[in-house]
């Protein structure tokens, strides 16, 4: 096994920096060229009579899970070296529904407002600064709910792993969701198809 | 000759034809979602990490309020913990720098898709103000969120997805559920 190359020190954090430049151009690349700058776009999602985020999101998804399977199938990466938000299950449902309702209100999620102010949307640009003053505020009274944020810990735990399933079997079955899921974005988009405006 | 010759001059406005003709549609979802999809395997299989974007704002935050106010910040527990020991710049940060690659990589495709432009976007039936305010306001909840359920939904719905994070299954779930409760009362603003 040889990847991940940073993990296995092939290289140190300077040129670790080149890189992350380089994935974050192709990652803002795509968020631009799918349509994500724009929020009546990302926001067509929740009136379902555009479902491009589910698409991509999905799609994006199941895309990097399978050559991850695979690069690991063959011996080439090593799963357990690859980072995995822990879970504190309670803080992320909650932290989730804050997130879905500033989405559906503010039109943009940060990696979005970035391509929307780079490409010149004026609400994108507010949006950063909107997201910068959230931090600061969870910042301020973070140790009034620490105890709530901090809750819930169950560590770095994967879906296989706390539901004793094989790795691949869940891999299949995320596959299986997304198609179902395309399927009724495809139907969603045809039946709401005149709530889109203008 | 006499009809020939209309229709010569019909077909040559052409400074609008050319403006419209640049502006490229959007690329398909499902190859723009392989696309990105393979962005984020190649950070995995290079980095051993995924994607993100609401933890570059905490640095930057972080930085900028140690600028302001040292004394502060060196006494708030949460952002004493993204200053670290104060010796490391905001410009040995992963993050910050993917997200500098994010903002030249979303210009760049839309510089030569014909996108690049200075706008303003809502639906049809508010004003600006109203979308400049509910922007920000959005935007504080999702800054909030983010930082409570440790990403956003590049680092964890999309980056925790990818890798089966148990956490990051539930917070996506959860994003989608929170948009459809409260897009009935906010579609003023978009349709």
């Amino acid at each position: 096994m040889i990847a991940p190359f940073f993990k296995y020190g092939l290289f140190g954090d300077m040129t670790g920096l080149v890189f992350a430049f380089i994935i974050g151009i192709g990652f803002g690349w795509f968020l631009e060229r799918a349509g994500f700058g724009s929020a009546k776009k990302l926001t067509a999602q929740f009136y379902l009579y555009d479902m491009t985020v589910l698409k991509v999101m999905f799609t994006a998804i199941v895309t990097a899970m399978l050559g991850l399977g695979f690069l690991s199938m063959i011996g080439f990466l090593d799963l357990s070296r690859v980072y995995v938000t822990p879970t504190f299950l309670l803080p992320q449902i909650v932290g989730g529904l804050l997130l879905g309702i500033g989405f559906v209100i503010g039109g943009y999620c940060p990696g979005t407002s970035m391509v929307a102010a780079s490409t010149g949307k004026k609400d994108g640009m507010v949006y950063l600064l909107g997201v910068a003053f959230g931090i600061f505020v969870y910042g301020e009274i973070y140790s009034s709910i620490e105890s709530f944020a901090t809750s819930t810990s169950m560590g770095t735990v994967i879906i296989p792993e706390y539901f004793g399933i094989s790795y691949s079997l869940v891999m299949l079955a995320v596959v299986f969701m997304a198609i179902g899921m395309f399927l009724l974005a495809e139907w969603s988009e045809k039946k709401f198809a005149r709530r889109r405006p203008e | 000759m006499i009809s020939e010759m209309t229709a010569d001059s019909i077909a040559k406005p052409e400074v609008q034809e050319h403006r419209a003709a640049t502006i490229q549609p959007y690329l398909n979802p499902y190859l723009a979602g392989v696309g990105l999809g393979f962005v984020l395997l190649t950070a995995f299989v290079i980095m051993g990490r995924g994607l993100g974007a609401s933890g570059a704002f905490t640095t930057v935050i972080t930085w900028i309020l140690s600028g302001i106010a040292p004394t502060h910040v060196a006494g708030n527990p949460y952002f004493k913990e993204y200053l670290g020991d104060g010796s490391s710049s905001i410009l040995n940060s992963w993050l910050v720098w993917e997200c500098i690659g994010v903002i030249a990589g979303g210009m760049i495709s839309g510089v030569l898709a014909g996108r690049l432009k200075l706008d303003i976007d809502h639906g049809p039936r508010v004003t600006h103000r109203t979308r400049y305010s509910t922007a920000f306001l959005g935007a504080m909840l999702m800054g909030m969120g983010a930082k409570l359920a440790l990403g956003c939904t590049s680092g964890q719905a999309l980056t925790g997805g990818a890798v089966l994070g148990l956490g990051s299954w539930a917070f996506m779930f959860s994003v989608f559920g929170g948009g459809y409760a409260v897009a009935y009362f906010v579609r003023r603003l978009w349709i």
